[in-house]
């Protein structure tokens, strides 16, 4: 109970803190100001950048604000690679990797959190030690396993490993399902209901917005990924968005304008993602973060 | 608990009954740590012993790869490279992160605002905040040099200068601390306010608070964030591989490990070679999270909790 408490407690405390004097508040404003202004430097100029004119993409001194204003670059520009066809490859592998992803981690989670049997700390144990083993050690081996299945130049590398679980979102979901009452679980048993109800009724039902946190961190990870596709995909039709914008930065260094309508548009998803879901995002990561 | 002596024997048919459930919930997680984690990790030691190129047949060839290694300058340089990178990143992404925090943690309007300011960056894909980054970069037409025009200071090459290029990637990678920081943020807003008002009445003033209770009460966050920010560190590729191409250039400057350890599995195709790398790199992490699991575990305090 008190670790409900305390989740809910980080959330909902913007601010822990007593209101400072007027001279440190100014102080802080300023810092924050100035802090934001350099943070927001390449996002500022990437996106001035796509509705520039090509002469003042390359001008000196630079222009900060285009003038004219084109949107050649978002009509023009993302045609140097199949940029749409790469969207949608890329939400293709999204979709199903959250499919995957949600529904083997909530379901090996349960047997975490919820079964008590001896097994349920070790294994626990071994998955979270998995997480410190660098990508790059397993790389080869997989990759030579799914060559073998006749899997490579296809989506099969990057989508069938989320249904076997993923330490990080299991982890994430674990703490989430100890924070439900047993009681309720045990009230459950007494009217004659098993584990696969209560994973069902109960516990799915009352862990939703963390299910929609693994959802959205796993879009993030699949929309981003780019040594996963880099490996796999060899066939330029089945890129994804990561791979059109590097091969797209690879063949035409120097398109700024179409390179940067292409950033922008593969931003886009991730950042009204963000607006969207701020709180579930923010909730995320400090709770994966505050019991490392 | 609830399990009496004379009711023995129902406890373990009840325990058998959990055993099953328990089985039936993990066995996807079994499956994949033997298939996807356990299995590999295996492999590629026993590859790094042997001339795999994914070519045809393969021999063991004992130690010949880690000897060959240890007389490879790209392995030197990449792994100086690397160090030099997690040197200087890892602790100024803490250092950044922890200052963002702290000015977040004093009560402002409109904190909501910066604080999606900070993040964002964190969470734009790689690929399209390297592509960014490459134009900010540019000597000539690059944002970055032009504003440092404006304070007189003529700036170098970044990613086309050798000796600049390592201190790029740096800035580039403190962009994105925002993770980090809504992690030590959230430390700080558990640091009870009794305890600040206690030590003002002791008349501590702002550095001995902040290193007396501010420290010590979210040391389990910085110890979190150094630990990740080590291993990330180490696996860094993703920007450096867009960012060059592929090359690591110019000069060498930017083939940090994980990138020469990809040129040699999948553009060399020396599958053993890249193996031991990998191994070799599996090392390195284990040794640097035990000597700061060794040297700050004991220091840092759970009191919180």
């Amino acid at each position: 109970m008190t670790a409900t408490v305390g989740q809910e407690q980080i959330i909902e405390r913007e601010v822990s803190q007593r209101p400072r004097g007027p001279v440190q508040q100014t102080v802080a404003h300023a810092a924050l100001i100035a802090l934001s202004v350099i943070f927001s430097i390449p996002f500022f100029w990437l996106v001035t950048s796509s509705l520039k004119i090509d002469q003042q993409l390359v001008a000196f001194p630079i222009v900060w604000v285009p003038n004219p204003i084109t949107f050649d670059h978002y009509i023009y520009g993302l045609q140097f690679v199949p940029f749409p066809r790469y969207v949608l490859n890329t939400f293709f592998i999204c979709a199903a990797t959250i499919v995957g992803t949600v529904f083997s981690c909530s379901w090996i989670a349960y047997g975490l959190a919820r079964i008590h049997w001896p097994l349920r700390i070790p294994l626990f144990i071994i998955v979270l030690g998995t997480m410190m083993i660098p990508f790059q050690v397993t790389m080869i081996p997989l990759f030579i396993i799914f060559r073998n299945m006749g899997w490579f130049n296809t989506y099969m590398p990057l989508i069938v490993p989320t249904f076997f679980g993923n330490a990080f979102f299991i982890f994430l979901l674990r703490q989430f399902f100890m924070t439900i009452p047993m009681e309720l679980s045990e009230a459950a048993k007494v009217d004659g209901a098993n584990e696969l109800m209560i994973f069902w009724r109960i516990v799915l039902p009352l862990t939703k917005p963390a299910l929609a946190t693994v959802a959205l961190f796993q879009f993030m990870a699949a929309w981003g990924d780019y040594l996963g596709p880099l490996i796999y995909l060899s066939d330029k039709d089945l890129y994804t968005v990561s791979l059109g914008l590097a091969l797209f930065r690879g063949e035409y260094n120097a398109e700024f304008g179409g390179l940067m309508a292409a950033s922008t548009v593969m931003m886009l998803p991730v950042v009204v993602l963000f607006f969207l879901t701020q709180r579930t995002f923010i909730q995320g990561i400090t709770l994966t973060g505050i019991k490392g | 608990m609830t399990a009496q002596p004379t009711q023995k024997p129902r406890w373990s048919r009840q325990a058998r009954h959990n055993f099953m459930w328990g089985l039936l919930f993990t066995f996807p997680v079994i499956i994949g740590l033997a298939w996807l984690m356990i299995y590999p990790v295996a492999a590629s030691l026993y590859y790094s012993f042997t001339s795999y190129s994914i070519f045809g047949a393969y021999k063991w060839i004992g130690a010949i790869n880690y000897r060959d290694l240890l007389r490879d300058s790209n392995f030197w340089v990449s792994l100086y490279n690397t160090a030099y990178f997690v040197i200087f990143a890892v602790p100024l992404g803490i250092v950044v992160g922890l200052g963002l925090a702290l000015l977040l943690n004093i009560k402002v309007k409109g904190m909501s605002v910066y604080r999606t300011i900070f993040y964002l960056p964190s969470i734009v894909p790689a690929v399209a905040s390297a592509v960014v980054w490459a134009y900010v970069f540019d000597p000539q037409y690059g944002v970055l040099n032009n504003i440092l025009r404006i304070f007189g200071v003529f700036g170098p090459g970044w990613l086309a200068s050798p000796e600049w290029a390592k201190p790029a990637l740096i800035v580039m990678s403190t962009w994105g601390v925002g993770g980090l920081m809504i992690i030590l943020l959230a430390g700080l807003q558990d640091v009870p306010q009794e305890l600040y008002d206690a030590a003002q009445v002791d008349g501590a003033t702002w550095l001995p608070r902040f290193r007396h209770v501010t420290i010590p009460f979210i040391s389990p966050h910085l110890f979190f964030t150094l630990v990740t920010g080590l291993i990330g560190g180490f696996q860094y590729f993703t920007q450096v591989h867009v960012l060059t191409q592929g090359q690591g250039g110019p000069a060498r400057s930017t083939l940090l490990y994980s990138l020469y350890l990809y040129q040699n599995a999948f553009q060399f195709f020396k599958m053993g070679y890249a193996s031991a790398m990998a191994w070799i790199l599996l090392i390195i992490v284990v040794i640097c999270t035990a000597l700061v699991f060794r040297n700050l575990a004991g220091r840092v305090y759970y009191g919180g909790s």
